[in-house]
Protein backbone atom coordinates (compact mmCIF):
# COMPACT_ATOMS: atom_id res chain seq x y z
CA UNK A 1 0.00 0.00 0.00
CA UNK A 2 1.36 3.34 -0.77
CA UNK A 3 1.53 6.42 1.61
CA UNK A 4 -2.19 7.89 2.63
CA UNK A 5 -3.17 10.64 1.13
CA UNK A 6 -4.25 13.71 2.92
CA UNK A 7 -8.19 15.24 2.44
CA UNK A 8 -9.00 18.46 1.97
CA UNK A 9 -9.52 19.25 6.04
CA UNK A 10 -6.71 17.71 6.86
CA UNK A 11 -5.22 20.83 8.39
CA UNK A 12 -8.23 21.42 10.10
CA UNK A 13 -8.75 18.16 11.74
CA UNK A 14 -5.05 18.35 13.22
CA UNK A 15 -5.75 22.18 14.46
CA UNK A 16 -8.98 20.52 16.60
CA UNK A 17 -6.65 17.84 17.76
CA UNK A 18 -7.56 14.82 16.19
CA UNK A 19 -5.95 11.83 15.97
CA UNK A 20 -5.21 10.89 12.44
CA UNK A 21 -5.00 7.02 11.26
CA UNK A 22 -4.77 5.52 7.99
CA UNK A 23 -8.42 4.35 6.53
CA UNK A 24 -9.04 3.03 3.10
CA UNK A 25 -5.94 4.78 1.84
CA UNK A 26 -6.37 8.42 3.49
CA UNK A 27 -5.59 10.08 6.92
CA UNK A 28 -8.59 10.04 8.24
CA UNK A 29 -9.51 11.30 12.40
CA UNK A 30 -9.89 8.12 14.37
CA UNK A 31 -10.90 10.46 17.63
CA UNK A 32 -10.55 14.08 18.69
CA UNK A 33 -12.24 13.87 22.85
CA UNK A 34 -12.47 10.69 22.48
CA UNK A 35 -15.61 7.95 21.46
CA UNK A 36 -17.40 8.23 24.20
CA UNK A 37 -18.17 11.92 24.40
CA UNK A 38 -17.94 12.19 20.64
CA UNK A 39 -20.82 9.37 20.39
CA UNK A 40 -23.05 11.37 23.06
CA UNK A 41 -22.23 14.65 21.43
CA UNK A 42 -23.86 13.14 18.60
CA UNK A 43 -27.11 11.69 19.65
CA UNK A 44 -27.80 14.83 22.03
CA UNK A 45 -26.56 17.62 19.63
CA UNK A 46 -24.44 17.58 16.86
CA UNK A 47 -21.15 16.06 15.07
CA UNK A 48 -19.58 17.33 12.39
CA UNK A 49 -18.35 13.78 10.11
CA UNK A 50 -15.41 14.12 7.65
CA UNK A 51 -16.02 11.58 4.87
CA UNK A 52 -14.60 12.80 2.26
CA UNK A 53 -12.75 9.55 1.70
CA UNK A 54 -15.98 8.22 -0.02
CA UNK A 55 -16.43 8.20 -3.64
CA UNK A 56 -18.84 10.66 -5.20
CA UNK A 57 -20.15 9.52 -8.53
CA UNK A 58 -22.00 11.54 -11.27
CA UNK A 59 -23.75 9.46 -14.28
CA UNK A 60 -24.74 11.78 -17.46
CA UNK A 61 -26.56 11.02 -20.03
CA UNK A 62 -29.96 10.82 -21.44
CA UNK A 63 -30.40 6.59 -20.40
CA UNK A 64 -27.99 7.01 -17.03
CA UNK A 65 -30.85 6.25 -14.47
CA UNK A 66 -31.63 3.02 -16.92
CA UNK A 67 -28.00 1.86 -17.19
CA UNK A 68 -27.80 2.06 -12.84
CA UNK A 69 -30.97 0.09 -12.72
CA UNK A 70 -28.91 -3.18 -15.49
CA UNK A 71 -26.36 -2.99 -11.87
CA UNK A 72 -28.35 -2.21 -8.89
CA UNK A 73 -32.15 -3.51 -7.27
CA UNK A 74 -33.21 -0.61 -6.68
CA UNK A 75 -36.08 1.88 -8.70
CA UNK A 76 -33.57 4.57 -10.39
CA UNK A 77 -36.35 5.04 -13.50
CA UNK A 78 -38.71 6.66 -10.82
CA UNK A 79 -37.04 8.72 -8.21
CA UNK A 80 -37.76 11.53 -8.71
CA UNK A 81 -35.50 14.95 -9.06
CA UNK A 82 -34.11 15.41 -5.57
CA UNK A 83 -35.15 12.11 -4.21
CA UNK A 84 -32.09 9.71 -2.30
CA UNK A 85 -32.29 5.91 -2.36
CA UNK A 86 -30.19 3.43 -0.75
CA UNK A 87 -29.20 0.24 -3.18
CA UNK A 88 -26.61 -1.95 -3.82
CA UNK A 89 -24.26 -2.62 -6.17
CA UNK A 90 -24.81 -6.83 -6.78
CA UNK A 91 -22.58 -9.27 -8.85
CA UNK A 92 -24.12 -11.94 -10.90
CA UNK A 93 -24.70 -14.60 -8.33
CA UNK A 94 -26.41 -11.61 -6.39
CA UNK A 95 -23.54 -10.62 -3.97
CA UNK A 96 -22.98 -7.18 -2.83
CA UNK A 97 -20.50 -5.30 -4.42
CA UNK A 98 -21.13 -2.37 -2.54
CA UNK A 99 -23.83 -0.28 -0.81
CA UNK A 100 -24.33 3.10 -1.99
CA UNK A 101 -26.59 5.81 -1.85
CA UNK A 102 -28.32 7.41 -5.25
CA UNK A 103 -30.08 10.59 -5.99
CA UNK A 104 -31.30 12.02 -8.78
CA UNK A 105 -29.91 16.18 -9.91
CA UNK A 106 -30.19 18.05 -12.75
CA UNK A 107 -27.24 16.74 -13.62
CA UNK A 108 -27.50 13.50 -13.31
CA UNK A 109 -28.07 10.71 -11.04
CA UNK A 110 -25.71 11.53 -8.01
CA UNK A 111 -24.13 8.46 -6.03
CA UNK A 112 -22.44 7.96 -2.87
CA UNK A 113 -20.16 4.73 -2.32
CA UNK A 114 -17.59 3.75 0.10
CA UNK A 115 -14.30 5.06 0.33
CA UNK A 116 -12.67 1.62 0.05
CA UNK A 117 -14.28 0.30 -2.43
CA UNK A 118 -14.97 3.06 -4.69
CA UNK A 119 -11.68 2.09 -7.38
CA UNK A 120 -13.80 -1.09 -7.71
CA UNK A 121 -17.06 0.18 -8.13
CA UNK A 122 -15.74 3.00 -10.78
CA UNK A 123 -14.17 -0.08 -13.10
CA UNK A 124 -17.09 -2.67 -12.62
CA UNK A 125 -20.11 0.57 -13.44
CA UNK A 126 -17.87 1.97 -16.02
CA UNK A 127 -17.66 -1.52 -17.93
CA UNK A 128 -21.09 -1.55 -17.90
CA UNK A 129 -22.40 1.75 -19.47
CA UNK A 130 -23.73 2.24 -22.38
CA UNK A 131 -22.26 4.43 -25.04
CA UNK A 132 -23.92 8.01 -24.35
CA UNK A 133 -23.57 7.58 -20.77
CA UNK A 134 -20.99 8.76 -18.58
CA UNK A 135 -18.78 8.42 -15.19
CA UNK A 136 -17.47 11.03 -13.60
CA UNK A 137 -16.02 10.92 -10.42
CA UNK A 138 -15.68 14.04 -8.63
CA UNK A 139 -12.84 14.14 -7.20
CA UNK A 140 -12.70 17.63 -6.43
CA UNK A 141 -15.68 17.46 -4.02
CA UNK A 142 -15.34 16.49 -0.16
CA UNK A 143 -18.08 15.15 1.98
CA UNK A 144 -19.14 16.90 5.35
CA UNK A 145 -21.83 14.94 7.20
CA UNK A 146 -23.76 16.93 10.06
CA UNK A 147 -25.60 14.44 12.38
CA UNK A 148 -27.53 14.65 15.30
CA UNK A 149 -31.11 16.62 16.84
CA UNK A 150 -29.75 19.80 16.72
CA UNK A 151 -27.66 19.74 13.16
CA UNK A 152 -30.85 21.07 11.65
CA UNK A 153 -30.38 24.43 13.66
CA UNK A 154 -26.76 24.81 12.78
CA UNK A 155 -27.35 24.07 9.68
CA UNK A 156 -30.01 26.28 8.61
CA UNK A 157 -28.28 29.32 10.56
CA UNK A 158 -25.60 28.96 7.23
CA UNK A 159 -27.41 27.27 4.60
CA UNK A 160 -30.95 28.43 5.24
CA UNK A 161 -33.35 26.53 3.48
CA UNK A 162 -31.72 23.26 4.41
CA UNK A 163 -34.83 22.75 7.50
CA UNK A 164 -37.03 22.00 3.91
CA UNK A 165 -35.49 18.61 3.10
CA UNK A 166 -37.03 15.46 4.68
CA UNK A 167 -35.15 12.36 5.17
CA UNK A 168 -33.61 11.22 2.08
CA UNK A 169 -34.55 14.23 -0.10
CA UNK A 170 -31.51 16.04 -1.19
CA UNK A 171 -31.38 19.66 -3.21
CA UNK A 172 -28.79 22.16 -4.48
CA UNK A 173 -28.17 25.42 -1.61
CA UNK A 174 -25.45 28.21 -1.85
CA UNK A 175 -22.39 28.91 0.59
CA UNK A 176 -21.12 32.46 0.21
CA UNK A 177 -21.69 32.07 -3.55
CA UNK A 178 -20.54 27.96 -3.79
CA UNK A 179 -22.91 25.56 -4.86
CA UNK A 180 -23.90 22.84 -2.16
CA UNK A 181 -25.46 19.84 -2.98
CA UNK A 182 -26.90 18.39 0.29
CA UNK A 183 -29.17 15.51 1.62
CA UNK A 184 -30.83 15.35 4.58
CA UNK A 185 -29.56 11.51 5.24
CA UNK A 186 -26.54 9.93 7.30
CA UNK A 187 -25.18 6.77 8.83
CA UNK A 188 -25.81 7.45 12.64
CA UNK A 189 -29.55 7.06 13.07
CA UNK A 190 -30.10 10.39 13.46
CA UNK A 191 -31.87 13.43 11.82
CA UNK A 192 -28.74 15.32 9.70
CA UNK A 193 -27.35 15.82 6.45
CA UNK A 194 -24.73 14.86 4.01
CA UNK A 195 -23.01 18.02 2.58
CA UNK A 196 -21.25 18.03 -1.32
CA UNK A 197 -18.95 20.68 -1.22
CA UNK A 198 -15.94 21.59 -3.23
CA UNK A 199 -12.52 21.12 -1.76
CA UNK A 200 -11.46 24.07 -1.45
CA UNK A 201 -14.61 25.09 0.40
CA UNK A 202 -14.46 22.77 2.98
CA UNK A 203 -12.71 24.18 5.40
CA UNK A 204 -14.41 27.38 5.13
CA UNK A 205 -17.61 25.49 5.71
CA UNK A 206 -16.32 23.09 8.32
CA UNK A 207 -14.87 26.54 10.50
CA UNK A 208 -18.72 27.73 9.79
CA UNK A 209 -20.10 25.17 11.46
CA UNK A 210 -17.52 24.82 14.22
CA UNK A 211 -18.39 28.14 15.17
CA UNK A 212 -22.32 26.87 15.69
CA UNK A 213 -22.63 26.26 19.89
CA UNK A 214 -24.42 22.84 18.92
CA UNK A 215 -21.61 21.26 16.35
CA UNK A 216 -18.48 19.64 17.62
CA UNK A 217 -16.01 17.31 15.62
CA UNK A 218 -16.70 13.62 15.60
CA UNK A 219 -14.13 10.96 14.01
CA UNK A 220 -14.42 7.51 12.38
CA UNK A 221 -14.28 5.82 16.13
CA UNK A 222 -17.90 7.13 17.20
CA UNK A 223 -19.02 6.87 13.62
CA UNK A 224 -18.47 3.46 13.77
CA UNK A 225 -20.43 3.07 16.95
CA UNK A 226 -23.13 5.12 16.09
CA UNK A 227 -23.97 3.59 13.24
CA UNK A 228 -23.36 0.38 14.96
CA UNK A 229 -26.07 1.10 17.41
CA UNK A 230 -28.60 2.13 14.12
CA UNK A 231 -28.39 -1.20 13.03
CA UNK A 232 -26.75 -0.12 10.19
CA UNK A 233 -24.27 -2.68 8.01
CA UNK A 234 -20.67 -1.44 7.45
CA UNK A 235 -19.43 -2.73 3.66
CA UNK A 236 -16.52 -4.80 4.57
CA UNK A 237 -17.49 -6.17 7.44
CA UNK A 238 -21.27 -6.52 7.90
CA UNK A 239 -22.25 -7.49 3.95
CA UNK A 240 -19.75 -8.46 1.35
CA UNK A 241 -19.95 -10.15 -2.15
CA UNK A 242 -20.00 -13.75 -0.06
CA UNK A 243 -23.52 -12.17 1.38
CA UNK A 244 -26.91 -11.41 -0.33
CA UNK A 245 -29.68 -8.47 0.48
CA UNK A 246 -32.18 -11.60 1.72
CA UNK A 247 -29.06 -12.95 3.87
CA UNK A 248 -28.18 -9.69 4.87
CA UNK A 249 -31.31 -8.33 5.89
CA UNK A 250 -31.53 -5.41 3.17
CA UNK A 251 -35.27 -6.71 1.52
CA UNK A 252 -36.26 -2.82 1.67
CA UNK A 253 -33.47 -2.38 -1.29
CA UNK A 254 -35.05 -4.58 -3.33
CA UNK A 255 -37.79 -2.24 -4.98
CA UNK A 256 -41.33 -3.91 -5.78
CA UNK A 257 -41.29 -2.82 -9.77
CA UNK A 258 -38.08 -4.19 -10.04
CA UNK A 259 -38.55 -7.56 -7.92
CA UNK A 260 -42.07 -7.94 -10.23
CA UNK A 261 -39.20 -7.76 -13.61
CA UNK A 262 -36.33 -9.45 -11.87
CA UNK A 263 -33.87 -7.62 -14.13
CA UNK A 264 -31.31 -7.28 -11.86
CA UNK A 265 -28.02 -9.16 -11.58
CA UNK A 266 -28.38 -12.69 -9.25
CA UNK A 267 -32.33 -11.75 -9.68
CA UNK A 268 -33.27 -15.50 -9.78
CA UNK A 269 -31.07 -16.16 -6.05
CA UNK A 270 -31.98 -13.65 -4.36
CA UNK A 271 -36.27 -14.12 -5.55
CA UNK A 272 -35.61 -17.45 -4.34
CA UNK A 273 -34.22 -16.66 -1.01
CA UNK A 274 -36.81 -13.92 -0.50
CA UNK A 275 -39.54 -16.45 -0.80
CA UNK A 276 -37.67 -19.85 0.91
CA UNK A 277 -35.25 -17.92 3.46
CA UNK A 278 -31.56 -17.68 2.89
CA UNK A 279 -29.25 -20.00 5.24
CA UNK A 280 -28.56 -16.82 7.38
CA UNK A 281 -29.39 -14.08 8.41
CA UNK A 282 -27.75 -10.88 9.73
CA UNK A 283 -29.18 -10.18 13.18
CA UNK A 284 -28.40 -8.06 16.18
CA UNK A 285 -27.13 -9.33 19.62
CA UNK A 286 -27.39 -7.86 22.96
CA UNK A 287 -25.06 -9.27 25.55
CA UNK A 288 -25.14 -9.60 29.16
CA UNK A 289 -22.28 -8.07 31.35
CA UNK A 290 -19.69 -5.33 30.02
CA UNK A 291 -17.40 -7.74 27.74
CA UNK A 292 -18.27 -7.22 24.01
CA UNK A 293 -17.33 -9.61 21.27
CA UNK A 294 -15.94 -8.88 17.99
CA UNK A 295 -15.77 -8.93 14.40
CA UNK A 296 -15.03 -12.55 13.52
CA UNK A 297 -15.69 -14.38 16.49
CA UNK A 298 -17.70 -17.79 15.71
CA UNK A 299 -21.42 -18.38 16.79
CA UNK A 300 -21.35 -22.09 17.89
CA UNK A 301 -24.46 -24.30 17.96
CA UNK A 302 -25.21 -27.18 20.88
CA UNK A 303 -22.39 -29.68 19.41
CA UNK A 304 -19.67 -26.70 19.68
CA UNK A 305 -19.91 -26.26 15.87
CA UNK A 306 -19.53 -23.07 14.08
CA UNK A 307 -22.79 -21.96 12.45
CA UNK A 308 -21.86 -18.28 12.25
CA UNK A 309 -20.13 -15.34 12.63
CA UNK A 310 -19.79 -11.60 14.37
CA UNK A 311 -19.01 -9.53 12.12
CA UNK A 312 -19.42 -6.33 14.25
CA UNK A 313 -19.26 -6.01 17.95
CA UNK A 314 -18.36 -3.20 20.31
CA UNK A 315 -19.69 -1.43 23.45
CA UNK A 316 -22.92 0.69 22.99
CA UNK A 317 -21.85 4.09 24.77
CA UNK A 318 -26.22 4.75 24.67
CA UNK A 319 -26.34 1.77 26.07
CA UNK A 320 -23.45 1.09 28.10
CA UNK A 321 -23.92 -2.40 27.32
CA UNK A 322 -21.95 -4.57 24.52
CA UNK A 323 -23.86 -5.01 21.06
CA UNK A 324 -23.24 -7.05 18.15
CA UNK A 325 -24.14 -7.98 14.84
CA UNK A 326 -23.71 -11.41 13.32
CA UNK A 327 -25.45 -14.03 10.62
CA UNK A 328 -26.73 -16.99 12.37
CA UNK A 329 -28.64 -19.56 11.03
CA UNK A 330 -31.81 -18.48 10.58
CA UNK A 331 -33.92 -20.88 12.74
CA UNK A 332 -31.53 -18.67 15.17
CA UNK A 333 -32.45 -15.45 14.03
CA UNK A 334 -35.98 -14.78 16.02
CA UNK A 335 -35.44 -12.18 18.12
CA UNK A 336 -35.34 -13.66 21.96
CA UNK A 337 -33.38 -16.53 20.51
CA UNK A 338 -29.86 -17.27 22.44
CA UNK A 339 -27.22 -17.59 20.54
CA UNK A 340 -23.36 -19.37 21.85
CA UNK A 341 -20.45 -17.11 20.89
CA UNK A 342 -16.64 -18.36 21.12
CA UNK A 343 -13.99 -15.78 21.96
CA UNK A 344 -10.53 -16.48 23.39
CA UNK A 345 -11.60 -19.61 24.52
CA UNK A 346 -14.21 -17.95 26.06
CA UNK A 347 -18.29 -18.90 25.70
CA UNK A 348 -20.87 -15.75 25.51
CA UNK A 349 -24.41 -16.41 25.84
CA UNK A 350 -26.34 -13.50 23.26
CA UNK A 351 -29.66 -12.62 22.85
CA UNK A 352 -30.92 -12.13 19.15
CA UNK A 353 -32.32 -8.55 19.74
CA UNK A 354 -34.44 -5.94 16.73
CA UNK A 355 -32.31 -3.33 15.46
CA UNK A 356 -32.17 -0.38 16.09
CA UNK A 357 -30.68 -1.16 19.08
CA UNK A 358 -31.03 2.94 19.71
CA UNK A 359 -34.11 3.95 17.77
CA UNK A 360 -34.05 5.42 14.52
CA UNK A 361 -34.66 10.06 14.73
CA UNK A 362 -35.19 10.92 10.89
CA UNK A 363 -37.05 13.42 9.79
CA UNK A 364 -39.65 12.08 8.06
CA UNK A 365 -42.51 13.61 5.91
CA UNK A 366 -46.06 13.89 7.54
CA UNK A 367 -47.98 10.92 6.92
CA UNK A 368 -51.67 12.21 4.64
CA UNK B 1 10.46 0.97 45.86
CA UNK B 2 11.13 0.96 42.13
CA UNK B 3 8.75 1.34 39.17
CA UNK B 4 9.66 -0.47 36.10
CA UNK B 5 8.50 -0.52 32.58
CA UNK B 6 7.96 -2.50 29.69
CA UNK B 7 8.22 -1.76 25.83
CA UNK B 8 4.22 -3.25 25.44
CA UNK B 9 3.31 -0.23 27.92
CA UNK B 10 3.06 -1.74 31.42
CA UNK B 11 4.61 -0.58 34.51
CA UNK B 12 5.89 -2.23 37.39
CA UNK B 13 6.24 -1.47 40.73
CA UNK B 14 8.66 -3.72 42.90
CA UNK B 15 9.28 -4.04 46.32
CA UNK B 16 11.27 -7.45 47.25
CA UNK B 17 9.35 -10.32 45.57
CA UNK B 18 6.26 -8.52 45.47
CA UNK B 19 5.06 -6.48 42.37
CA UNK B 20 2.38 -4.17 40.94
CA UNK B 21 1.28 -4.27 37.41
CA UNK B 22 -0.63 -1.72 35.68
CA UNK B 23 -0.63 0.05 32.04
CA UNK B 24 1.09 3.41 31.36
CA UNK B 25 -0.52 6.93 30.53
CA UNK B 26 0.68 6.26 27.11
CA UNK B 27 -0.98 3.00 26.75
CA UNK B 28 -4.44 4.07 28.21
CA UNK B 29 -4.20 7.56 25.96
CA UNK B 30 -3.53 5.10 23.08
CA UNK B 31 -6.55 2.53 23.92
CA UNK B 32 -9.12 5.41 24.45
CA UNK B 33 -12.27 5.03 26.23
CA UNK B 34 -11.76 1.27 28.56
CA UNK B 35 -14.94 -0.33 28.71
CA UNK B 36 -14.19 -3.49 30.06
CA UNK B 37 -11.28 -5.17 31.87
CA UNK B 38 -10.80 -8.56 32.71
CA UNK B 39 -7.81 -9.57 35.56
CA UNK B 40 -5.53 -12.61 36.68
CA UNK B 41 -7.49 -14.50 39.75
CA UNK B 42 -5.57 -14.47 42.49
CA UNK B 43 -3.35 -18.09 43.02
CA UNK B 44 -2.84 -17.93 38.93
CA UNK B 45 0.82 -18.70 37.34
CA UNK B 46 1.87 -16.21 35.32
CA UNK B 47 5.18 -16.74 33.19
CA UNK B 48 6.92 -13.72 31.28
CA UNK B 49 5.45 -12.23 28.69
CA UNK B 50 2.27 -14.38 29.08
CA UNK B 51 -1.33 -12.95 28.49
CA UNK B 52 -2.22 -12.12 31.93
CA UNK B 53 -5.22 -9.24 31.91
CA UNK B 54 -7.69 -8.11 29.02
CA UNK B 55 -8.46 -4.21 28.29
CA UNK B 56 -11.46 -3.67 25.91
CA UNK B 57 -11.80 -0.08 24.57
CA UNK B 58 -15.02 0.62 22.87
CA UNK B 59 -13.40 -0.09 19.59
CA UNK B 60 -10.85 -2.83 20.03
CA UNK B 61 -9.50 -5.68 22.54
CA UNK B 62 -5.95 -5.69 23.65
CA UNK B 63 -3.83 -8.05 25.75
CA UNK B 64 -2.02 -7.36 28.68
CA UNK B 65 1.40 -9.24 29.09
CA UNK B 66 3.18 -9.83 32.62
CA UNK B 67 6.10 -8.40 33.01
CA UNK B 68 7.35 -10.84 35.28
CA UNK B 69 6.59 -14.65 36.16
CA UNK B 70 5.14 -15.36 39.33
CA UNK B 71 1.79 -16.24 41.25
CA UNK B 72 -0.91 -13.83 40.88
CA UNK B 73 -2.30 -12.55 44.48
CA UNK B 74 -4.93 -10.37 43.69
CA UNK B 75 -6.39 -8.92 40.55
CA UNK B 76 -7.80 -5.15 40.88
CA UNK B 77 -11.51 -5.73 41.27
CA UNK B 78 -12.71 -1.93 41.62
CA UNK B 79 -11.94 -1.96 37.69
CA UNK B 80 -14.46 -4.57 37.09
CA UNK B 81 -17.25 -1.69 37.99
CA UNK B 82 -15.48 0.59 37.09
CA UNK B 83 -13.26 -0.20 34.32
CA UNK B 84 -13.05 3.84 33.27
CA UNK B 85 -10.13 4.23 36.15
CA UNK B 86 -7.89 2.63 33.85
CA UNK B 87 -8.36 5.89 31.95
CA UNK B 88 -8.79 8.56 34.86
CA UNK B 89 -5.83 6.78 37.57
CA UNK B 90 -3.60 4.16 34.57
CA UNK B 91 -0.23 4.56 37.09
CA UNK B 92 -2.29 4.41 40.36
CA UNK B 93 -5.85 3.31 40.96
CA UNK B 94 -5.93 1.76 37.66
CA UNK B 95 -3.41 -1.13 38.56
CA UNK B 96 -4.31 -4.60 36.99
CA UNK B 97 -2.50 -7.35 39.56
CA UNK B 98 -0.26 -7.85 42.81
CA UNK B 99 2.14 -10.77 41.67
CA UNK B 100 5.06 -12.62 43.89
CA UNK B 101 7.94 -12.81 41.77
CA UNK B 102 9.60 -16.50 41.12
CA UNK B 103 12.78 -14.54 39.33
CA UNK B 104 13.68 -10.86 40.27
CA UNK B 105 16.02 -11.28 37.45
CA UNK B 106 13.77 -10.99 34.79
CA UNK B 107 13.89 -7.32 36.18
CA UNK B 108 17.36 -6.65 34.42
CA UNK B 109 15.66 -6.09 30.48
CA UNK B 110 13.02 -3.39 31.69
CA UNK B 111 13.30 0.23 31.36
CA UNK B 112 13.17 2.84 34.00
CA UNK B 113 11.25 5.90 33.59
CA UNK B 114 13.65 8.03 31.76
CA UNK B 115 14.64 5.34 29.58
CA UNK B 116 10.86 4.55 28.96
CA UNK B 117 10.32 8.31 28.75
CA UNK B 118 12.52 8.30 26.17
CA UNK B 119 11.48 5.08 24.49
CA UNK B 120 7.42 6.71 24.48
CA UNK B 121 9.17 10.15 22.66
CA UNK B 122 10.47 8.15 19.76
CA UNK B 123 7.15 6.09 19.29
Amino acid sequence: MSEEEALPLDDWHRAQGARMVGFAGYLMPIQYDGIIAEHRWTRESAGLFDVSHMGQLLLTGDSADAALETMVPGDIKRLGDGRMRYSLLLNDAGGIIDDLMVARRVDGIYIVVNGATKAGDIAHIEARLPDGVTLTHMTGEALIALQGPKAVDALSRIVPGVDTLYFMQAGGFDFNGVPLWISRSGYTGEDGFEISVPGQTATALAEALFDQPEVKPVGLGARDSLRLEAGLPLYGHDIDEETTPVAADLGFALSKRRREAGDFPGAERILQQREQGAIAKRVGLTLAGRQPVREGAPVLDAMGKAVGKVTSGGFSPSLMAPIAMAYVPVASAEPGSEITIEQRGKLFTATVTPMPFVPHHYHRPPKR
Amino acid sequence: MARYFTEEHEWIDVEGDSATVGITEYAQEQLGDIVFVEVPESGTMLDKGEEAAVVESVKAASEVFSPVSGEVNEGNSALEDEPALVNSSPEEEGWFFRITMTDTSELEGLMDSKAYKAFVDNL
